[in-house]
């Protein structure tokens, strides 16, 4: 069979946005690992809550089909920081609960603390908003759903879709990242964060609050996760309390191969992770008789296992220069 | 150095345990402001515990630290550094993967913002570190690290300096340099506790001193009648 260039070009696309959308979360994971050396089990779930939030947030301010274009912008927005503000404060509250306590304990208790609090928060999601998928409320006027951009826009001829949905997730993600390296790079808190991560003696020395730093990276990974639940919700038009699992664990592996504690690392496995995902969800059924999307998780898994075999630090693991 | 200027850091009876092990059996000793005094002990003696117990890394179970009158116990390290005690730390401890620059800012932490005097003063007594500025510290040699775990300490332009070994490591020409530069941070105002393996140097530029032997004081005293002392130079100066 000929390879196909229009169908892999739309995967790609879906690859690309997928991946985008990991990065947020995967980045959660390599700030708390870079600061406090734990994998925070918790954090698929607290991208799930962040979801859920979402769907409340949109159903009770309520935008309809004519709503103007100007309210609808409006309220995505205050629903994405609505939602960002909730799974920052989530987690950092789970630090400042659980894992404070703990940070002087074996490594495993953490651990363990991480897996208990994703039951505990899978369970509330169930007493929420039930155990069943829910079709979050409208906010995306339905003209827009099957909108290709560049027909519409570009006027190009072409059955490759690019979507206003891809487009929105790169639009909230790029200035997210960039944000991010910004912030940690660049302010107060930032380098106080990065100079935990490194030594946190030293830093305590240097007058810095280890403590509220620690706190900062939950509070930013958190955040970050929340608007990945909220772009998560609309680009698959569902969420479900076992949401967080998936893509926590997508995530969790595009940190590990993009090499923990790392955010480049993180964006850039991220990116593989997302493509990796819409080629097997849609593009290997092509060539492969009997392929489907139900083999995804094990190609992921298939990628964790390699990096951990290959390469256990990861695709930039070894340069730790940047390491948070 | 007067005797009589008011005692800055008083250390009283001193225990600070690490899990079971009992590594400080009450320690007492006072820093006068403007002094230098150094620590000096043999391998495991505790000097670095008593460092890290002042500086608030370690809380003692039993006793008390009290800078200028005020109780520091429970007080929690970031607080302390505000407070003017900066230390440069055993093993040196640079932010491996910040640069030079960076880590001098850090150094200034606590104070807001790095003063620009106090980095070109920094950058006067080690022209090394301001070559290498940008270099990232983990990739420096451990002597160019040494420099820069106490050029970082200065930058925090402290009132109580804690240096715990800062010739670790140093080529005896830059030990000499280096106790030089104590002396000159001190004569500048700046009041040090200094704990050494080579204790003639520290001695030599020492006000005071104490002797730690299994975390407990043994020795107290003028530090030119410590190098005199005949137990003093068969267990630390090495003479038979
Ligand atoms: N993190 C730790 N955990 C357990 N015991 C420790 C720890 N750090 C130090 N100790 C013990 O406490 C005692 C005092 O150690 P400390 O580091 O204060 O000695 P020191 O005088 O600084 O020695 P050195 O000259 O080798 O640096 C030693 O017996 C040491 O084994
Ligand atoms: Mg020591």
């Amino acid at each position: 069979m000929d390879f196909n260039a229009a169908l892999f070009t739309q995967y790609l696309i879906i690859g690309i946005a997928s991946g985008a959308l990991i990065a947020l979360i995967a980045l959660g994971y390599t700030l708390v690992y870079g600061i406090v050396e734990l994998i925070n089990f918790a954090h698929g779930e607290v991208f799930m809550m962040g979801a859920l939030f979402a769907t409340t947030v949109v159903a009770t301010v309520g935008v309809t089909n004519d709503s103007s274009g100007v309210a609808i912008v409006f309220m995505a927005i205050a629903a994405l920081l609505a939602s960002m503000l909730f799974s920052g404060l989530l987690n950092a509250g789970i630090d400042r609960v659980a894992y404070r306590r703990l940070r002087n304990a074996p490594k495993l208790a953490p651990l363990i603390a991480a897996i208990g609090i994703s039951f505990i928060l899978q369970n509330i999601a169930i007493y929420w908003k039930g155990s069943n998928p829910i079709t979050p409320p409208s906010l995306i006027p339905t003209e827009y759903v099957r909108y290709n951009v560049l027909t519409e826009w570009f006027g190009l001829e072409t059955r490759i879709r690019l979507r206003v949905l891809d487009l929105a997730v790169l639009g909230v993600t790029i200035p997210l990242l960039i944000g991010l390296t910004w912030f940690v790079y660049k302010t107060r808190t930032g380098k106080a964060m990065r100079a935990t991560a490194q030594d946190r003696d030293a830093a305590a020395l240097m007058g810095i609050d280890v403590n509220r730093t620690i706190a900062y990276a939950f509070l930013i990974g958190g955040a970050l996760a929340g608007a990945a639940g909220m772009i998560a919700v609309y680009y698959n038009n569902s969420a479900r309390f076992q949401m967080g699992f998936r893509y926590g664990l997508f995530a969790f592996t595009a940190a590990v191969l993009g090499g923990i504690g790392n955010l480049a690392g993180s964006v850039i496995g991220a990116l593989c992770i997302g493509i990796v995902w819409s080629m097997s969800d849609g593009f290997m059924s092509q060539y492969i008789e009997g392929w489907g999307a139900g083999w995804t998780p094990a190609v992921i898994f298939a990628v964790l296992v390699l990096v951990m075999i290959f390469r256990p630090t990861g695709l930039l693991g070894e340069q730790t220069v940047d390491k948070v | 150095m007067a005797d009589t200027a008011p005692t800055m850091l008083d250390v009283q009876d001193i225990h600070t345990y690490y899990g079971h092990i009992h590594a400080l059996k009450g320690i007492t000793l006072q820093v006068r402001k403007g002094e230098i005094v150094t620590l000096i002990g043999s391998n495991g003696a505790g000097k670095s515990t008593t460092l890290k117990t002042i500086s608030g890394l370690l809380q003692p179970r039993q006793g008390e630290v009290s800078l200028d009158g005020r109780r520091l116990n429970g007080v929690p390290a970031h607080k302390i550094a505000s407070l003017g005690v900066a230390q440069s730390p055993e093993g040196r401890r640079v932010f491996p993967r910040m640069s030079v620059l960076e880590n001098l800012e850090m150094g200034a932490f606590s104070r807001g913002k790095a003063d620009p005097d106090d980095l070109a003063r920094v950058f006067d007594l080690f022209p090394r570190l301001k070559e290498r500025a940008s270099q990232k510290a983990g990739t420096m040699s451990g002597g160019e690290q040494q420099m820069l775990a106490i050029g970082r300490a200065l930058m925090a332009r402290p009132t109580l300096l804690l240096l715990d070994e800062p010739s670790m490591g140093l080529a005896p020409i830059l030990v000499e340099q280096i106790f030089g530069i104590v002396r000159d941070i001190n004569a500048q105002g700046t009041t040090v506790l200094l704990v050494e393996q080579n204790a003639l140097m520290a001695l030599a530029i020492a006000h005071r001193g104490y002797v730690l032997q299994t975390g407990q004081i043994v020795l107290a005293d003028e530090a030119n009648a410590l190098a005199k002392n005949e137990m003093v130079r068969k267990a630390y100066l090495g003479e038979e």
